[in-house]
Formats: C-alpha cells, structure tokens, sequence
C-alpha cells in the first residue's frame, strides 16, 4: 500500500514494528514502531506516558515527511 | 538415521492462538503438530529428535535474543538437518521461520529449511539466503507442504545435488539451475504468446530484476499547513466493523469519517485484524491508529489539519495484489482530496 | 508462398564406393567428399569421417552444421547467393535427408566454436548427437587469414550437403509436409477472427567472424526486413558465425527454425502466421535503434497482435532484444521474448545484459555459464586441445585423460535461443 500512496504522489511515512519488512515492501520513510499489537502505544505504561509515546512517534513521523530522502530511510530518532 | 530440529510457532504446537504470541522459546523431545507429518514422509530416513516452540510475536519483537536462545537449543541435539514451518502466509510465523533458519544456518553450519506462501514477508527477506519451499496461503494446504518438504530436507540433509526451484519445489532464489523442460522452447514461447494474447495467465521463465521501487517524494515545506490523512493496516474500524472486512486474507478495505472525533475508544472503535492479539488495539484503538495526538497536533498548529477520512484494511494474509489495487483506488481519492501527506501505520 | 517438404528418413551413415541413399541408409564415397572440398586451393588438406548417435566420439572444435537438401520443383536452389544463384526460393517442393548432417571442423577459424559429444552427458545437450552426421575436417592452407579461412569452410559444408542433398533427389519421400503462408490480404480473409502473429529473428550479424547471410548479403548490411518463412527452409539463411557455440544459430538451426515449425503446426488454428520479419545485431548503437526501429514499424505495418523474438548470441545483442521488445510492445504489440541466459557459474549474477519491464515473457533456453564434466571419448574428430581456449573453456578445462571441465557454453547449440532444445532455466 505505501508503494502505491507514495506512487500517486502523496509523501508517506511508514509507522510499522517489523521494519525489514517495510524495507522489502518498499517505504521510504520509516518510522520504527513498539510492538506488533500497539505500534503507538504500550499497555505496560499509563495512559498518559503512552500518550508522550505517540507524540514522541508521530513527531518524528513529521520529521519524516519534512527530510528530503533520496532512498529508503529508517528514523531511528 | 538423519537427525532433525523443528520449529514451529505456538499456534501449531497447540499452545493458543494470538493471546500467546508472546510466550518465549521453549523445547520439547520429539515431534509435534506438523512434525507428525513430516516423520511420517521421511518415513526411516530421518527422525524429528526436538521441537522448538515459540510465540510469533516474541520472536519477532525480541528477534536477536530470540535467535540466540534457540541456537542454543539447537546446538544441544547436535542434528543434521533444521526445519522451520511450514508458515503459510503468517506473516511473523514467517519472518521467524526465515529469520531462524538462516540464523541456524550460518551458526550451525547444517542445512535447514523451511516452507511458506511466496507473498509471505519472510520469503522475500530470506528465499535468497536459504531454501524456503513454496506452499499455499493457509494451513489447508500441510499436505501439499509437507509432500514438497519432506524429499528436499533429505536431499539437503544427505549432500546431494539440488534441482531447478521448478522441480524441487523451493521459490526461486535469485540462483538460476539448469534443467529440461517437457517441451522445446519454441513451442513454449507459441503458448506463452497465446497465453498472452488470450489476457490469460503465464509464466516467464526469467522475470526481469525488480524495478517496483518507487522513488521518494519531496518532502513537505511547511507540515504546519499539510492536510494529513490516516491509513492503516491494523484493521482498525467503527465498532462492529460495518464494512464486515476480513479478519484475514482482506478483500476489501474502509473508509471512514472521522469529522469530530478526537479520541478513538473501547466503545466507538475495534480491530477487525486477526493476526495479533486485538486486546490492547481493542482497549484503545489509538494504539494503532493515533486519531488522539494528531488532534492535539491539529489544534496546537503542529499539523495543518488532519483529513476527515482515514482508510483502514487488514494487512494479515492478504494478497499483495489485493492491498495494491485497494491503495491505487484509494490514493486517486487522497489526491482529489488535496491530502499532502499520509501516515501509514502497520501491526 | 507454398512449400512441400519431403523427408527421407535417415537412420545410418555408411562409406561407400558409390555415394547414394537405400533403405534409410545413406552411402558416402569419401573420395568424392574430400576431392570436392580440395576443389578450394584454400585447403590443404581434407579428411571425412563418421559420427553417429551412441558412439564414444567427440567432434572438436565445431563451426557449422548443415543439413543435406535438395529442390526438386519451383525456381532456385538451396542456399541462394552462397551456391546457387539469387532467385527466390520457399516454393515447391524440397527433399530433406531428415537425420543426417554435415559437420565442418579442422584448425579453429575463431575462439569460439563448439563441441558435439555423440554420447555421455555432454550428447544431451546438442541436438547434433542425435543425427548421422559426416564430419569434414578441412586443414587450411599456411598463412590463410581468419575471414577466408571463415568463408572457406562454410563454403565447403554447403557444397558438401548439397553433393548430399543431391542423393535424394529422385527418391519418394517417407513423409511429406507442407507450409503455406499466404499474402497479407488474402490471409486476413482466410482468418479474420485469429489473432495475428509474426516472427522477429534476430542475426547475429557483430562482425569478426560473427555473421549471417541472407540471399549472400551479410546481414550487418541489411535493414529489418521480410521474408517468407518458407524461404528460410530453402537455406535463404547461413550462419558464418564464429561464436559461442551454445547460442550460435547453425545453418541447420536456421534451416529447421522451430520457431516457424511451431507457428506453423497453429497457423489457422489458434493463430494467423503472417510472416517473419529479420532484423540484426549490430555494434553501433545507432544501428541497433535504426533496427529495432524498423523491426517495430514493420510489426506495426502488418498490423500483427503478437510477436515472438529470438534472440542470437549474449552480451550487447541482449540491447537489441529489450529495445525491439520495448519498441514493440510500446505499439501495443504483445511480445515473447527467447534467449538464453549467462548468470556465472554459480547461477546467481543477472542473466542478461540489459532488461525492461515490457518483457514480462521470456523464454530461457538455460544458463550458458553452468559447468559440465564431459567424460573422455574413445574417439576425437578435430583437435581436442583447442578445450581450453574455446570460449566456455578454459585454463585446465581440458584434462590428461581427455576428460573436459567446462562451461555449457563449449557444447554447439546447448542453449539455442530459436528454442530449438527443451533446455531451460529456474
């Protein structure tokens, strides 16, 4: 699906757990997520320091969509 | 007697479904689940002496300490051969199955294999590296599996000479293996070409190399004027999902308004995914799809605005084709929709 | 154009005093072989001898196979512009010495010539093992250059197999077949519901000993062209190549194109052949888009659906390949693409040269670079230390027993891109 989003020309940033896959499906921009049932969240946590996750993530996807990336690239940070 | 390791997830060794993705390694003597069959196929020739039980999802997240604990296990039954699968299209199961095997493989230094549908993650990561035996999409098709599996583990086991991907049975792993058709090539070439002609269904002998990159957009000037819009794969949809997607194996997806909606919950909200255990995506969906934070985003100025749509599918099992014809349909609407940006997230 | 083939069916190859064909059994007077040969003072010596299926023998280094035929009825003669005169052949009726072949080798002309085992593993992968075939070994004169030592022999082996061919002459065929191919509108009538199909072949035509004649021209000279598929198994084509020997479209391949066999057996069934249209594989770049150009508005002139390209040789003729594969089917033309491939000898480097997406079809005639062990033989036809420097071979591919460790490329038509072979790839 990221291939063809990004195909119609619409920049897309990818929030996935299993990042591998992500590279071989083709994203760009990568942002590695928590785990495969809560991508952007941590049942572990409070409600509100999973909160502070997902701003965290979901900055960095900004982020993403804001660098200019001449090939696939993984935003660790 | 040929000496065998097999993996398997805890699904197939009876353990639970999703709920216990998360258990960690552990070993048992013999064989177990699709063991049985495949002891029965080697008939004298080999024997299954352990079975390595594990949870797709601990594997998966915990994948380097994962592999080092399995080899261990491994490493005590001194085997001749490993065997991991067959995975079908599980998506993690898959990756596992690959990621193991090949672990094995290199540290070990004994032949392994495993078995999965070729639209499975994992055999894309790993068919080059290690012999993965092409079976069908779901477990129905064991039987078929374990008939291709079985002859080839022996082979590998014993030294011999391995045949074209064709006639063995493995998907095609970037190494090109001589062999002899029924027909000659010419008369091979008139049917393709009739094939071709008729919109019907062929082979090519040589796929080309992979050109299916796209190249990266340019990135987004100002992200606080970009109208972004929400796509996921994680299934998540309106509580009692109207749309009735499929759990697995999705022939369809959703598009859903979320004009007004600031918080996803437990009562307005679900996952219609069936690969991963839904309990935490199902107690708050924003887990998966983050509608909360982007409002707050959309408020505070941090994002233009968030699009009143956001598409959902379930990416488990379902056929490449399927989720590329659903995002070619959907993205026109993005575009029409004057959507800068998307955010795309998977489970 | 309509052509009736008679075949005489071969099944042995004997010397004799007189030369002739009885009961399936073809006699030879050596004398007469070599004296015919020797007629060219660019020989100095000729010898002929026997190969037949099942023997311990192996023929080294090969140039060209040819097979002896013969027109009985309509204008011309086999081979026009080489041995006959330029009339225009493909009509009437031509008789075929189905089973036999002449094979030509001696000194090596170029680097790359072939190897045809009758037997053992090596026998499996060239059709040649299974004919009676007459082997010519023609020793040039001192000093003789490369590209008359070229003409020379492939001059000698026509001869040879018309002198041949000649033998069958006045004899009834054991099976008979026709091919007709009917002008564009009168086919388009005959068919108005079948799809309409024509043949793209390309010649290798690179130069230095890497070339193929039509009517006599060398076909570096030629612009894409048409011609009768019929015309073709009159011998309109010859190979004057030189090259690697498994991809090398012998006269023998060009004379049984089973590209045009296979086209044929659907003609009027399932498909409209319309013709073949040939072009070349030249070594300029403008000349390989002028040609491929061309191949591709002569497919779009006759209005065709699909084409079938094959491919001769490796390496830059892959360009021409993809290029009339993409300019073809960019006319909305469906295309099937044969070739073979050269993915190193572990299998695993990208088999051809250059590649696009429109050719989704392609037939492979199977990996050229994979190793093969063939055994020693009891007898040699040729030279056998020519192993390790014919392409394919190489330093120490020929062994003290006479055994040979080389590629498949060393094996004359192993991986033949007409698809003659059921030779393929995975």
């Amino acid at each position: 699906m990221v291939k063809e989003i990004e195909r119609a020309g619409i920049p897309v940033v990818h929030m996935c757990t299993i990042v591998p896959i992500s590279l071989t499906v083709g994203a760009n921009r990568i942002v590695p997520t928590i785990a495969i049932p809560h991508p952007l969240g941590n049942p572990s946590l409070t409600l509100e320091e999973e909160k502070n996750i997902r701003r965290e993530l979901l900055t960095r996807a900004l982020k993403a969509l804001e660098t200019e990336v001449s090939e696939q690239t993984v935003f660790e940070k | 007697m040929i000496r065998v390791v097999h993996y398997i997830n805890q699904f197939f060794a009876n353990v639970g479904g999703e709920e216990m993705a998360h258990i960690p390694a552990e070993v048992r003597e013999g064989m177990l689940g699709p063991g049985l069959a495949l002891q029965q196929a080697f008939k004298d020739e080999a024997e299954i002496v352990a079975t390595i039980v594990c949870g797709d999802s601990y594997f998966n997240e915990n994948m380097d300490e994962a592999k080092k604990t399995i080899i261990e296990m491994v490493k005590k039954y001194e085997p001749d051969l490993f065997i991991a699968g067959p995975a079908f299209n599980a998506g993690r199961y898959g990756v596992a199955c690959g990621a193991i095997a090949k672990a094995v493989k290199d540290e070990l230094n004994i032949p392994v294999l495993t078995g999965m549908f070729e639209e499975n993650p994992g055999a894309e990561m790993f068919k080059n590296d290690i012999y993965i035996v092409a079976t069908k999409n779901s477990a129905a098709g064991m039987r078929d599996a374990v008939k291709k599996m079985a002859p080839l583990a022996l082979k590998l086991a014993k030294g011999e000479k391995i045949g074209a991907s064709i006639e063995e049975g493995y998907l095609p792993n970037g190494k090109r293996v001589n062999f002899f058709e029924k027909e000659i090539g010419a008369k091979r070439a008139v049917d393709m070409l009739l094939a071709k002609l008729n919109n019907k269904e062929f082979q090519t002998e040589f796929p080309m190399p992979d050109f299916d990159r796209v190249a990266p957009n340019p990135a987004i000037k100002d992200i606080t004027k970009a109208k972004i819009a929400l796509v996921t794969s994680g299934g998540i949809v309106p509580k009692g999902n109207p749309d009735h997607i499929e759990s697995s194996s999705a022939s369809k997806y959703g598009k859903y308004d979320i004009d007004g909606v600031m918080d996803l919950t437990e009562e307005t909200y679900q996952t219609a995914h069936g690969g991963y255990d839904p309990v935490y995506a199902n107690l708050d969906p924003d887990r998966v799809l983050p509608v909360d934070i982007l409002r707050e985003f959309e408020k505070e100025g941090k994002i233009g605005s968030l699009h009143r749509y956001y598409y959902a599918t379930v990416g488990n099992g379902t056929a490449v084709k399927n989720a590329k014809a659903f995002a070619e349909k959907f993205s026109k609407e993005l575009v029409a929709d004057g959507v800068d940006a998307v955010i795309l997230t998977s489970t | 154009m309509k052509l009736e083939l008679g075949y005489i069916h071969i099944k042995d190859i004997q010397f004799s005093d007189v030369s002739k064909v009885e009961n399936g059994i073809l006699y030879v007077n050596k004398e007469e072989v070599k004296a015919l040969i020797l007629e060219d003072q660019n020989f100095q010596k000729a010898d002929v001898d026997l190969a037949k299926p099942g023997e311990s023998v192996r023929i080294m280094p090969v140039k060209d196979v040819i097979e002896p035929r013969v027109k009985v009825e309509g204008p011309g003669g086999v081979f026009p512009g080489m041995i006959n005169k330029v009339e225009t052949v493909g009509s009437g009726k031509t008789h075929v010495l189905k089973g036999a072949a002449v094979v030509t080798t001696g000194k090596i002309v170029g680097f790359q010539e072939g190897i045809i085992d009758m037997s053992g593993p090596g026998a499996e992968y060239t059709p040649f093992s299974k004919l009676n075939n007459l082997v010519i070994v023609c020793e040039p004169v001192e000093g003789l250059k490369q590209h008359e030592h070229e003409k020379a022999l492939r001059f000698a082996g026509y001869k040879v197999a018309a002198y041949l061919g000649e033998l069958a002459r006045n004899l009834t065929p054991d099976e008979v077949e026709v091919f007709e191919t009917p002008t564009l509108t009168e086919g388009l009538k005959m068919y108005p519901d079948l799809p309409r199909v024509a043949y793209v072949e390309m010649l290798q035509s690179q130069g230095l000993l890497h070339d193929t004649y039509v009517y006599g021209v060398d076909a570096k000279q030629i612009l894409p062209t048409m011609i009768y598929p019929t015309e073709v198994m009159d011998g309109a084509i010859v190979s004057g190549n030189c090259v690697s020997a498994c991809d090398k479209n012998t006269t023998y391949h060009h004379l049984n194109n089973p590209v045009i066999h296979e086209l044929y057996k659907e003609h009027g069934k399932t498909l409209n052949f319309v013709g073949v249209i040939i072009t070349n594989e030249n070594v300029y770049l403008a000349d390989k888009e002028r040609s491929s150009n061309w191949s591709a508005k002569l497919a779009e002139f006759f209005g065709v659906d699909g084409v079938i390209v094959s491919e001769e040789g490796f390496g830059n003729p892959d360009t021409d390949l993809i290029m009339n594969c993409k300019k073809i089917e960019a006319k909305g033309i469906k295309t099937v693409l044969i070739t073979d491939e050269y993915a190193g000898r572990d299998g695993t480097s990208q088999s051809l040269a250059d590649a696009d997406p429109s050719a989704n079809a392609v037939v492979s005639g199977g990996n050229a670079n994979e190793i093969i062990e063939l055994p020693p033989m009891e007898k040699l036809i040729g030279h056998v230390e020519v192993a390790d420097v014919i392409a394919g071979g190489f330093d120490g591919s020929l062994h003290e027993d006479g055994s040979i460790t080389a590629e498949l490329q060393v094996i004359t038509g192993a991986t033949n891109e007409m698809g003659f072979n059921t030779l393929s790839a995975r």
